[in-house]
């Protein structure tokens, strides 16, 4: 059932990108900001735990669950060492993919040609 | 009339294409929907493989879309996509992928550390800064109401 609703979850996340961008004129790079921080606030009111657990690779896999891993990577060590603790553990759960971003980005772009 | 600054986006509207809708959402829905399938199976696999849990299953799987995205972009497949899938390629943490390593093979020409390693997020940054800027700001005044209930 998880399969199900991650395709559909996630395909309607993409849809609200799409009506932002053709309704609302947004640029790509405005949408994928704004989703960053949607995801932050509903991460904050804790709806977005609720949504992963719900619909799985339909939450974790949209851009908004950026803004989600980094408040709530955040709220883990703030909740141990108050307000600096938000500094040291805002990347903690996001690592992996700003990580992987990097190395892959950089490797891919050193071994492939540009095209077109 | 055409050159009223005062109506010009009102006077331009005859000239621009125009968009289909209904369309462009039915194939943002399959394509994003189809990534994030994509996602859940390999999300399955490592919760079943490697002992992950629900909640700690997103990062290798982020991991993994990013890797493939990337490797797409540089043989020129996921622009042909992007064309097809519009936000459906963009939203997903594939599009964020795509577009680090577009940027840095742009300016591969101008060499590895000017031009790979310098434009690396010249696109993608805008992600970093409003997510980390957001969460910040989010993170500050959770701390600050909890501390009173």
């Amino acid at each position: 059932m998880i399969f199900l609703y991650a395709f559909l979850v996630g395909g309607a996340i993409c849809v609200i990108g799409q009506l932002l961008m053709d309704v609302f004129k947004l640029t790509p790079a405005h949408v994928v900001a704004s989703f960053v921080v949607l995801g932050a606030l509903f991460d904050a009111f804790g709806i977005y735990d609720w949504l992963i657990n719900f619909a799985g690779a339909g939450a974790t896999v949209p851009i908004t669950s950026f803004g989600h891993s980094l408040l709530h990577g955040a709220m883990a060590e703030g909740h141990e060492h108050g307000y600096l603790g938000i500094a040291i553990g805002i990347f903690k759960l996001t690592s992996a993919g700003i990580t992987s971003a990097i190395l892959f980005g950089f490797l891919v772009a050193l071994f492939f040609k540009p095209k077109g | 009339m055409l050159n009223d600054p005062k109506n010009y986006s009102e006077n331009i509207k005859p000239f621009q294409p125009r968009i289909p809708y209904a369309a462009n959402c039915v194939r943002a829905f399959l394509s994003g929907g189809l990534i994030c399938l994509a996602g859940q199976f390999m999300e399955t696999f490592y919760i079943h493989f490697f002992h992950f849990t629900k909640q700690s299953a997103g990062n290798p799987t982020v991991a993994t879309l990013i890797l493939l995205a990337a490797l797409m972009t540089g043989i020129g497949v996921y622009d042909k996509i992007a064309r097809f899938a519009g936000a459906g390629s963009i939203v997903p943490v594939t599009g964020f992928a795509n577009s680090i390593t577009s940027a840095a093979l742009e300016h591969k020409s101008e060499g590895i550390v000017l031009g790979i390693a310098t434009n690396l997020f010249s696109l993608a940054g805008e992600v970093i800064v409003f997510g980390v800027v957001s969460a910040a700001v989010l993170g500050i005044i959770r701390l600050f109401i909890e501390q009173f209930f």
